[in-house]
């Protein structure tokens, strides 16, 4: 009986262990003869198009990468800049958006209507739209005081399209955490306001990081769209250097140097995701 | 009804939600030390009467007293209201990004204005005396159910209520873990605590209520001793409520 209870079960053990691998040499075998298969093909076709010669020198042209890169890395230290005080700007308006529209109380009426307004108008305008208007229509109204820089202008629009959907993505968390903790943290003696900034908030913001993160990497890339009303940026820069030089390499440049920043962000958004659930 | 003047009484208490009326001019005495057991069938109206007095909710008629204070009137603070009283839920609704320790203390620091040092040094003991000593550090999901309800206890406890409204707190509960929390309660009723203790378990409402009050329909039906209330109601909806319970083998 014992003896049985010994052995038997490491036999079985052994034998699914071998099937286990088994499966997972074949599973790996067929993933790599498919990948070989997949890439290969495109590759091929590419190669093969009779157009391929000339892209790979308009567009992958070595020399031309070397001449323009620094001057499109340069361009995007200003998006890289733009970048952070936008979604620094979008992370504070977007909240203030988020708690005037959650709060019920009726003093604050005006102030969220016009939350309500400033969402529904700038989230649902296209961001290249709002810089343009933006771009163009505010120094238009030779105002003293207000910014004429396109950088500073081009900003502003993409702060205004931004703190619209970031709003959204706050009062969802807001409203995702249970009615159950309000009335926990009321029951203890705090103020709708102390329940909101010490039990609501928190656990909204933690919830709400992934999604944050979603916008951010799409900002950051939405950030060449000021390149339209005129600042230097990584598009800009290379978009004039093609006009000049006819090649299209350095907006290949400025594309990779959008995915050394979209990229790890990317990674760390699937992480938190995954996380999500443990916290 | 022992015990001496009434902490909470309510009169005539009408709540409805839309076109539901949950309670229809509900009326009862809560004494000083006196635990009051509030049983009845789902949707009879405990939840709704117990969250009526904690001001989680607004009656549309009637009143609610609070130490001969009337609390329901639109020139009463709730939030002063809800310091006074402390309320224990079904689910615990423990604060899930906090430790146990700040669980139990939050209240006393932003509510009470309580200094940290003195509020962290109560809560500790409080914690301790429900038998959670060691867990002050963990996240509330690192505990059992039976763990977490007796940190919503010390919770409500902490803020020294007038009165403790317990509502249905070992109903989440594994059975076998409904034990450690009526321990806690009866360790509260033995200080003292004036409680109102909305419940399934008759047997704990048998042994630990002064008064037992039969809620059928948003209304008081029948109340008294529980010896009476349980072993010899009077009411025809309390046998048929007993009757089922004792069908069900809760009784």
């Amino acid at each position: 009986m014992t003896e049985t209870a010994a052995t038997a079960p490491g036999e079985r053990r052994l034998e699914r262990a071998a099937a286990k691998r088994r499966r997972h040499r074949r599973n790996a075998l067929i993933a790599a003869l498919s990948s070989i298969v997949v890439i290969g093909g495109i590759a091929a076709l590419v190669l093969t198009s009779p157009g391929w010669p000339t892209v790979r020198e308009t567009f992958f042209s070595w020399s031309e990468f070397k001449n323009a890169f620094p001057e499109v890395l340069s361009g995007f230290w200003l998006d890289v800049k733009v970048f952070m005080v936008v979604e620094a700007a979008v992370l504070v308006i977007a909240l203030v958006i988020a708690l005037v529209r959650v709060n019920r109380s009726p003093g604050l009426f005006p102030v969220r209507l016009l939350s309500t307004v400033w969402v529904d108008v700038f989230r649902g305008v296209p961001t290249v739209l709002l810089v343009y208007l933006i771009g163009f229509g505010v120094p238009a109204l030779e105002l003293e005081g207000l910014p004429t820089d396109p950088v500073v202008l081009g900003g502003i629009a993409l702060t205004l399209s931004y703190s619209g959907y970031v709003s959204e993505v706050y009062r969802a968390g807001i409203n995702s955490v249970h009615w159950g903790q309000t009335d926990a943290a009321l029951s203890v003696g705090l103020t709708q306001a102390q329940a909101m900034r010490h039990v609501i908030l928190p656990q909204a913001i933690r919830r709400v990081g992934p999604p944050l993160l979603n916008d951010f990497v799409s900002l950051q890339k939405d950030v060449a769209l000021i390149s339209i009303i005129g600042p230097q940026e990584a598009f800009r820069v290379a978009q004039i250097y093609q006009g000049e030089n006819f090649n299209y390499t350095p907006i290949i440049a400025a594309a990779m140097l959008y995915l050394v920043i979209t990229i790890p962000l990317a990674r760390i958004v699937d992480r938190m995701g995954g996380a999500g659930g443990v916290r | 009804m022992a015990g001496g003047a009434p902490v909470i009484e309510v009169r005539g208490v009408t709540k409805a939600f839309g076109e539901r009326e949950v309670l229809h001019g509900v009326d009862f005495d809560v004494a000083e030390h006196e635990a009051v057991a509030l049983i009845g069938a789902s949707g009879s109206g405990k939840s709704t009467l117990l969250r009526c007095i904690d001001l989680l909710e607004e009656i549309d008629d009637g009143d609610i007293f609070l130490d001969g204070e009337v609390i329901t009137d639109p020139s009463v603070s709730p939030v002063a209201v809800r310091r006074k009283l402390g309320v224990v839920f079904q689910a615990y609704n423990l604060f899930p990004h906090m430790s146990v320790l700040q669980n139990v203390v939050l209240g006393q620091m932003r509510a009470q204005g309580a200094r940290r040092r003195e509020a962290e040094e109560e809560g500790r003991a409080l914690l301790a005396r429900f038998g959670l000593a060691g867990r002050e550090g963990d996240r509330p999901d690192e505990l059992s159910g039976g763990q977490q309800q007796r940190v919503a206890i010390a919770r409500a406890f902490a803020g020294k209520p007038r009165a403790l409204l317990l509502d249905e707190v070992t109903s989440a509960l594994d059975p076998e873990l409904v034990g450690e929390v009526l321990e806690a309660v009866r360790d509260l009723k033995a200080e003292g605590m004036t409680m109102v203790i909305a419940t399934h378990e008759m047997t704990f409402a048998r042994e630990v209520a002064d008064e037992v009050a039969f809620l059928h329909e948003g209304r008081i039906v029948e109340a008294g001793p529980p010896a009476q209330v349980l072993e010899d109601p009077r009411a025809e909806e309390t046998q048929r409520f007993l009757a089922r319970l004792l069908r069900a083998g809760r009784a």
